[in-house]
This record gives C-alpha cells, structure tokens and sequence, in this order.
C-alpha cells in the first residue's frame, strides 16, 4: 500500500506546557497512503503530537515537514490548507447549528457571497453513502447523542478531502458495528492515498488497521514499525514499560438475601424510552446493551431525572422519588451518574480537578468538605490527592486544571467525582471511554469493589466485552424498549441479535470483531 | 479558577508516586500576565502619576480619589461575581438611582434610619427581579437588566418629577460623609465588600457554585447544583450593592435623586473586564476587578491633573480594556 514518499515528516519535535513536557524530541515519518497508529498510555502526549501535525497545537521547537516542505502550521486552517485536517478527541461542533452546516463549516458551498445550501446536501448525501454513516442533515448537534456528534466530526474531516487526516481516538464512543464502517472509510482513504494517523486505545483495531505502529510513553518515542511484528502484548509492555494483562477481573457473586435497590417501573418518554422496567439489587451489576439510539443514555438521564419523563416510577431502597425528580433530589439519595459526555455534562474544564470532584457534595451544615457554607480546603485537597492517587490521574493534583489534562485522565477525574462518597446506585454511561489499558483496569476493579460493597450499579457500555464481563445479568434495549434481558453467560452474538430486534435464534449477524484496549 | 501548572510527572512511574511529592513549576507567561498584569500596569501608573505631578501623591487627593469611587466599586465588586456566574447586570445604574431616591423619600417622611435601610433593601428587591425575570423567563441577562435599567429608571423619574429629593436631617448625611479616622464610610464600606466576596470565592461553598455555574451550567446541574437559584443570588448581590451604593452616594450630598447613575452599568463592566474577569463567565476575581476600579480612577484622576483633555483619557481607557480582553483570552486558549 504505502509508497516511499514521506507525506508527513516531524523532527525532533518537542512541546512544553508551563515547562512542563507532554511532548520531547519526537521524530517520526509517515508514509502517503498508509495508515499510521500512535499508542500510548493516558497522557503520553498522542493528541498533542497530533494537534500539533494538525496545526491546533504549536510545536515549541521542530519542524514538522508536509510533502518536503517545512510547515509549521499555526492554525488548523493553514494545515488544512496544506491537506491535513484533525478529528479531535474532544469534540468540537457548534451544537447551535445543524449536522450540514457543522460538516461544511468553514468550507462552505458558495457562489459569491451566497451559500448554496442545496449543493450541501448534495455533497452530504455523498458522505454518507461513503461513509455508511446515516445522519439526519437538519438536527442540530446539540440534540445528538456523543456517538453522533463524533460521525459528525468523522464527516467532517472526510469532507475535507484532505491528504492527511489525523483522527484521534475516533470510534471510542462507537458501537463495534460503526467502528467497523468507520475501519472501512479509513481503508478506503489510505488506498486512495490518504495518510491517516489514528490514535486509539483498542489495540485490536490498531493492529487490524495500521501499516505502522508508534509507541510514545512520557512524552518520547518509544518504537515505531510495521504492526505485523507486534502483537497486543508488545505493544502493552511498550506502552506502559512494564507487561500488563488485559484481562477482566473475576466477578464476586451477589448475595442471596441482598434487598431490591433501585427499582424502575414503566419509564416512559416520548419516543426514546417505551415503557423499561428494571430492578437492581444490592452489590448487583447490572449491564445495559444496545445500539446506538436504543435509549441506553436516555435511561440512565430519565432515572437520574436530567430529563422529564411522561410516565413511570423510580424507587430506591423502597421509597419512590419524588414526582418532578432531578439531579438534586437523586444525588440527595444516593445516585450519581457519570455522563457519557464528559465535557459538556460532567466537568467543569476551566476548574481544578478538586473542585469537579467535591462539587456534589458541598451540601450539607456539617459536611466533611464543607460546613456552614465554607470550604475545608485542606481537608478537601487531601481527600481528592489520595483518590486521584488510587487512579493512578496523571497529575495526580487536586489543584490542576481539568482542561490541561488528557482525555484520559479528565475520564478518571470524572469518575473519581462519582467515587468520592459511595453512592447507594452507580449510574455509569460509558466509564472507560478514552482510557488505557492500566486505568481500565483499575476503574473495573473499583466497579467490581463499589458494587460488593453493596451500591447498585448500571453500566451502560458500547464495548460489548466490557459490559458482558462486568455485569451480573445484561438488559438488550432496542428501539426504546426491553428487547430482552441476557445473563452474564451470555455470547456476543446472543445480545447483538436482541439489539438488532432479531428473533431469538435468527442467526448471521455477528459482532465481526470484539474490542480490547489499551 | 486559571490554567495552572503542575509538574509533569510522568517520567519514572507516575502511580507509584505519592501525590503529596506534587511540586509546581514556573507558570505559564500569558497566565502570569492575566493574573498580575493588572496590578502592574497599576503600580506603574500610580509611580508614573507620583513622579508627574506632585499634587498626586498626597493623603488628600489619595483619600478623595478613594470616596469617589466607592460607589462604583462597591457596585463592580458584586457585579464580578454576576459576571462569573455567566450573566450581566446593566441595571445597576437605575438601581443606583432608584434606591438614593426612595431612602430620600423615606428619609423624609418617615425616619433616617429606615430611609437608609429602604434604600438597600430596594436594591435587593431589584435584583431578585433581574433575576428571577432572566432565569424564568430564560432572557438573556443583557437583555433582561437593559428592559429593568428602563423601567427602573422610568419609576425614579416619575418620583421625582426630574427634582431631587433633599434631605434636610443632618443625621442622614452622616452615613456617606462621617467615618473612622481618615476613612469615610463609603471608603470601609468598599474596602469590607471587596474583601467579603473575594473571601466567598475562595473560600466559600457559593463561590464554588458560581464559577461552576458560569463554568459549565450542565455540570453544575447534574451535580446538584440549584442553577437558576445561584444566578438569581448574584443578581440580588448586585442589587444590594447598588442600593448601598445609591443611598450613600445620597447621604453624601443630601438628596436622593441627583445623579440617575446612567455610566455606572459600563464603567463597573470595564472595570470587571480590565481585572481580566472573564466575559464568558467562569473565570475571575474580585480583588483584580478592584484594580480595575482603581485603573480608571487614577486616569481621570491622575491625568486631570496633569491635565490631559478627558478625550485622551477615554481613548486610554478604551485602549487598556482592549488590551485586557485580549491577554484574557491569550491566556486561555493556550
Ligand atoms: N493545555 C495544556 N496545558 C498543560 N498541560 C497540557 C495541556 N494539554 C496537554 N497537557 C499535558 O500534556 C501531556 C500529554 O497530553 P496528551 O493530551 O497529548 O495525552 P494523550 O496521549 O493524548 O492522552 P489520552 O490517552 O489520555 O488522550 C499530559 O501530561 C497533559 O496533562
Ligand atoms: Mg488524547
């Protein structure tokens, strides 16, 4: 596939936050028409290598060559200009406009000054039959769940024709299917020419894909060479210096007597959730699968009460929630819920990971955080330093700002932040999106721990392994509604069938590859 | 609530490492220039000023440039805190307006001391309107401030008649012109406001909640947060501190009325955006928009007396916020 003309060259590049290095020295040369991965664990530096490619991010010292000319982009533009464009890891859509116009935005259809809007939705219609990414042109991102918003973005970058697209963790919030048409675009782009970078934790896809496989740890280039010769393993010690196994912790089995917590009865709402029943009990886990659009995210907003219902009851430990519920009235009883989108639901960026952690539990005369109004700081900063430490949050600073950290470790503060006092029900809507292979395994384990001591948990995951390993007995919604329930023994293939509204035994639909991460 | 740098700990095995072994590094140049800038520019006006003229640096002129602008910085102070939950408050100026007339009115015809209170009572009972208009209504809060600073405004007028109300009590003059030693009570009263809210941002569970909700309002609400409550407290914050700064600004000239405070709203602003508070909300300090306050005094103060024409000091003033606003945003985008 790949030619020996270098499309993308770095030399010796390094980036320096505050004197602080995310990036140190890298050289790296890829290849016109291959697909090139970057592994890594959280905060390695991957998307700020890729920024930096894409002109998002300036490099302090280095060049970083495109076709043999030095290009130091200084805005994203001016990269786009010289063919390369980013799908970022963080998303970023303007949720007030449309799927057309948050495609085509800044490179709009015109003729003179004005916009041909039809000529858009022509070219739209064209990605998505590309693409296999069917998208309502007309909604507005804002109303899109996460895995939409990041199709949008994918789109986006397609639009581009761009020579180069860097695409930084693209499908992990993708159910297997998506990830798979999206496999499909990038093989299509690199035989067309293209140079994709790809940064992603599932190491599984990175060998599946890539031509060539870079490791950076600390900042620094680890390795770089052909994916043929490494295997997930190599990769693991690579990446974390030391060999790791990825394998699931074993599940504790719930006790016999263990009482009913969280009970759900007829939730309805609109068309998303068609009358779900469901029960959890105490230290049990219970998985949510579906595909994207089968109402996962609306069931965990409808019983935290982000979103109104029409109908239906919630109960914990016996006593319903009040009427007109919302977020207070549930954290008053003991829920929290970890948002799956984490930038616009859960952190606040611009402040520090203390004060995102504390944040739900301010209240209260007599708190340990806070009393009579005013905030125990240091007791807070020891409290959090000691989490973030046990999640291993790199830094692992109460005091740093959410928004200079990883993707990664913005998803451990973010669950740190529903960790901080046991909760009586755990609702987690995709917890280790984003994360790497140690810290995946460590947020597993604090499941497996927080649920035998006695919480209720509901964990929603597209990464079907994850959810079948994890739960006691897994709830299939499809379309809005129960479309069965599976237990933990359950295959694969059993709980896609109900997600795919097919009739138990109906076979030929199969997952086409399982996802593990690093 | 600014980018802060930590050490980069990765190199050797960051899990093991005890989060207590958290050293801090230099910070980053444009976060630097944000957070002490301002005082800064401030120090070296100030010297510049001492050095030019020599009336400038004088207890008199020091402590009379501190009394005129006690109101507008009581008002900037709490309009900080209304800019950082995310909002903004262009009523304060009828507000001003509205409560040195009551307090007069009250004064007059019932009793000083409840002529004082009505006054900054009338500034809370303002603002939880603002608020409660801006939250329920889901207007903007520019807006929502703009039709009230009308209405207000129009109410004050009708009351007047475009006469002010004089006081002829002594006993009510005493609020704005007596004092402790060398300092008025406007001037304590400044100084006490400034230190109890920069005091409630850092340290305090509502200061906590309002860069949240000016942070990121989803997140805040799924974390518990009454949202619209916070916003209205701000808003009723920044009322009361317009109603106080009314009535003493009435007390010091004996009559409620005489001045409808029409460039307090924008002054307060500028003196908010020049402290490198955030317009986006989320981000910023009482004790910089203070500096603030002070920047603007000392140009019209300071140049008058060295007689620059009051045009210039506009042209400066108009300058120095530009320059402001961008480092602000300098420093948070990289
Ligand atoms: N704006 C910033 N200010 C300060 N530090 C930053 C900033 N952006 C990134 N960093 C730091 O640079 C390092 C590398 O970050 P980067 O986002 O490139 O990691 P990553 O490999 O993409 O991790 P992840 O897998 O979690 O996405 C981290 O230590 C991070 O905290
Ligand atoms: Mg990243």
């Amino acid at each position: 596939m790949g030619t020996d003309t270098a499309r993308i060259e770095l030399r010796e590049v390094t980036k320096r936050y505050a004197g602080n290095v995310a990036v140190e020295g890298v050289s790296l040369s890829l290849a016109a028409g291959t697909v090139h991965a970057l592994v890594g664990a959280n905060g390695a530096g991957k998307s700020t290598i890729g920024k930096m490619i894409a002109g998002a991010v300036r490099a302090d010292s280095g060049e970083i060559l495109v076709n043999g000319e030095t290009l130091n982009a200084r805005s994203p533009r001016e990269a786009l200009s010289h063919g390369v464009t980013l799908i970022s890891q963080e998303l970023a859509l303007v949720p007030e406009l449309s799927v057309v116009d948050n495609v085509y935005l800044g490179a709009e259809f015109r003729r003179g000054y004005v916009l041909s809007t039809r000529r858009a939705r022509r070219a739209f219609q064209e990605l998505v039959v590309q693409s296999g990414f069917d998208l309502d042109p007309d909604t507005k991102v804002k109303d899109l769940g996460i895995a939409d918003q990041q199709k949008v973005e994918i789109l986006r970058a397609i639009s581009r024709r761009a020579g180069v697209i860097v695409m930084d963790e693209p499908t992990s919030s993708l159910t297997a299917d998506e990830s798979e048409r999206l496999h499909d675009v990038i093989r299509q782009l690199a035989a067309n020419g293209a140079t994709i970078v790809l940064v992603s934790h599932f190491l599984n896809e990175v060998l599946m894909l890539a031509d060539t496989v870079t490791v950076v740890r600390n900042g620094e280039l680890v390795s770089t060479g052909p994916a043929s010769a490494e295997t997930e393993n190599t990769l693991i010690t690579a990446m974390l210096g030391h060999a790791a196994s990825a394998d699931y912790a074993e599940r504790h089995p719930v006790a016999a007597g263990a009482p009913t917590v969280l009970e759900v009865k007829n939730l309805r709402r609109n068309e998303a959730l068609r009358d779900i029943s469901l029960h959890i009990r105490a230290g049990e886990i219970l998985g949510v699968a579906g595909l994207v659009g089968s109402g996962r995210t609306e069931l965990a907003r409808a019983i935290f009460g982000v979103d109104e219902v029409d109908g239906g009851t919630v109960t914990i430990d016996g006593v319903r929630l009040a009427k007109k519920p919302g977020p207070r009235t549930a954290i008053e009883r003991g829920v929290v819920m970890l948002p799956e989108n984490r930038k616009l639901e859960g952190l606040v960026m611009g402040e520090s990971a203390a004060a995102n952690v504390t944040l739900p539990y301010l209240r209260g005369r007599r708190g340990p955080i806070a009393s009579m109004g005013w905030m125990r700081t240091r007791r807070e900063q020891r409290q959090v330093a000691e989490l973030l430490g046990e999640l291993s949050i790199k830094p692992a600073d109460p005091s740093a700002v959410v928004a200079t950290m990883s993707g990664g470790n913005q998803q451990k503060v973010l669950f740190a932040k529903c960790l901080f006092r046991p909760p009586r029900v755990l609702l987690l809507d995709e917890p280790s999106r984003g994360v790497d292979v140690g810290a995946r395994k460590s947020i597993h384990e604090l499941i497996n721990r927080i649920a035998r001591q006695g919480t209720a948990v509901l964990l929603i995951s597209s990464d079907l392994e994850e959810v079948l390993a994890l739960s006691h007995r897994v709830l299939v919604l499809h379309r809005g509604s129960v479309a069965g329930e599976a237990p933990s023994s359950a295959s694969m293939d059993e709980v896609m069938e109900l997600a795919f509204g097919l009739p138990n035994g109906n076979r030929g639909i199969s997952l086409g590859h399982t996802r593990s991460r690093a | 609530m600014s980018v802060q740098a930590t050490e980069h700990h990765g190199r050797g095995d960051a899990s093991t490492r005890a989060p207590e072994g958290v050293r801090r590094t230099r910070p980053g140049s444009a976060y630097l220039a944000r957070e002490y800038g301002i005082a800064l520019v401030v120090v070296a006006l100030f010297v510049t000023l001492s050095i030019a003229s020599p009336n400038f640096l004088t207890t008199d002129n020091l402590l009379n440039l501190l009394r005129q602008n006690a109101a507008i910085g009581i008002i900037a102070c709490a309009g900080t805190l209304v800019v950082i939950a995310g909002g903004f408050d262009l009523s304060v100026g009828a507000v001003y307006f509205l409560s040195g007339i009551v307090a007069a009115w009250v004064a007059v015809h019932v009793s000083v001391p409840l002529g004082l209170l009505s006054g900054v009572v009338l500034g809370g009972v303002l603002g939880l309107v603002n608020g409660e208009l801006a939250t329920r209504l889901k207007i903007s809060t520019f807006l929502a401030t703009l039709a009230t600073s009308l209405a207000f405004a129009g109410v004050g007028a009708a009351l007047t008649k475009g006469f002010a109300i004089s006081v002829a009590d002594p006993s009510f003059a005493k609020f704005g012109n007596g004092g402790l030693g060398n300092l008025t009570y406007p001037v304590i009263i400044f100084v006490v406001t400034a230190v109890v809210l920069q005091v409630l941002l850092w340290r305090g569970v509502a200061g906590r909640y309002i860069f949240a909700v000016g942070g990121n309002a989803e997140a805040a609400r799924n974390s518990g947060v009454r949202v619209d409550t916070i916003r209205v407290v701000t808003f009723v914050v920044s009322g009361i501190a317009a109603g106080l700064a009314g009535v003493l600004d009435a007390s010091t000239v004996s009559s409620g009325g005489s001045d409808t405070g029409v460039s307090l709203p924008l002054t307060a602003i500028a003196a908010v955006a020049l402290g490198g508070t955030s317009i986006y909300g989320g981000a910023g300090a009482v004790w910089r928009t203070v500096l603030g306050v002070l920047l603007l005094a000392m140009i019209a103060n300071g140049l008058d007396l060295v007689s620059v024409a009051s045009y210039y000091q506009d042209i400066l003033k108009g300058a120095l916020i530009v320059v402001a606003v961008a480092v602000n945003s300098l420093a948070t985008s990289r």
